[in-house]
């Protein structure tokens, strides 16, 4: 068995910031979670996530554009997927993120 | 769980001194409301990011590598069952669902993209880095990835042949590349050291490092 620190050591120093805020660090864990309970299939998340890719790159904005939107349409996709779902209706997702957006609410991470 | 904040409370203890982005008042507004429903919490969330930023990661996927080069037996088993091969060294780990394990030649060298989205092996390498899921590598990885090894500092004869790997969800590539020469008698973890994300995606090869060499 390796000593895991030490066989990480090095691979890590190559690595990059992978979440560059909260919020996308929080998509991610959503999206996840959701799935290893059973509220969809992986391919259903995926499916949505590279419809968004897809059309963010057939809106001219191709090549040299940085990766920063990545994390907007994975939680964009996570969001239908809920819609879709019937977890989440879409007038109360509405009024809560007026709330995020007044300060009206604490946030939760 | 989330309470309705009064005005007073807003400008004492304020944790977003600026309305949050639109986005992020998304995110917000997302796990509020799952967590009001029972249908998550907050510690299933903290436990699957702090495993991606901290547990997981490239280190998974090097020690595999290290053991692959150095027991032929046990590289045998990576290609043919690369999950049960993974679970062997890593009982603990998350299952490597849909790894498909790749080895270069010394007449074939393997490049892995996700073309559509951003498919990756996270059991064993974490989660990607931000250039893995740039519109560029996607689409020029496969479009001209000789030119992309070359920006990653990666120049192949013209004689090793590129062969590029378009991950799905049913199957996520990790490569396994050659053991450098210069590298006899090394232990595993020693091994495991030079074989970073990047060789494993396919943009680099394992270094050995000039004083080693001399």
């Amino acid at each position: 068995m390796i000593d895991r620190e030490v066989a990480g050591s090095l691979p890590r120093k190559n690595g990059e910031l992978v979440f560059e805020s909260p919020w996308e660090s929080r998509a991610f864990g959503m999206a996840v979670v959701m799935n290893e309970k059973g509220a969809y299939q992986w391919e259903e998340f995926r499916d949505r996530l590279i419809e968004r890719v897809g059309r963010r790159a057939q809106e001219g904005t191709s090549s040299s554009e940085p990766p920063t939107h990545y994390y907007e349409d994975w939680l964009s996709a996570f969001e239908s997927l809920l819609v879709a779902r019937g977890m989440i209706e879409p007038e109360e997702l509405a009024a809560r993120v007026k709330e995020y957006q007044e300060l009206r609410r604490d946030p939760v991470f | 769980m989330t309470e309705q904040r009064s005005h007073q409370h807003d400008r004492d203890h304020d944790h977003h001194p600026e309305p949050p982005s639109e986005v992020e008042a998304r995110a917000l507004a997302l796990e509020s409301l799952l967590r009001e429903k029972g249908l998550i919490s907050g510690e299933e969330i903290d436990r699957i990011v702090s495993a991606y930023e901290h547990d997981i990661g490239p280190m998974i996927g090097a020690a595999v590598v290290a053991r692959a080069w150095v027991d032929p037996e046990y590289r045998q088993r990576l290609l043919a069952e690369p999950a049960a091969a993974v679970a062997e060294l890593n009982p603990g780990a998350p299952n490597a669902t849909n790894l498909a394990v790749v080895p270069d030649t010394p007449e074939v060298h393997n490049l892995v993209v996700c073309t559509l989205c951003s498919c990756y092996p996270w059991a064993v390498l974490g989660l990607p880095p931000s250039w893995y899921k740039s519109a560029a590598y996607r689409s020029r990885a496969v479009s001209e990835p000789r030119e992309v090894l070359k920006e990653f500092g990666l120049a192949l004869p013209e004689s090793v042949r590129v062969n590029v790997w378009d991950s799905s969800s049913d199957l996520r590539y990790m490569i396994l590349p050659e053991r450098p020469a210069g590298t006899e008698g090394w232990s595993e973890p020693e091994l495991a050291a030079i074989v970073t994300r990047d060789c494993m995606i396919g943009v680099a090869l394992p270094q050995v490092p000039a004083a080693v060499r001399s």
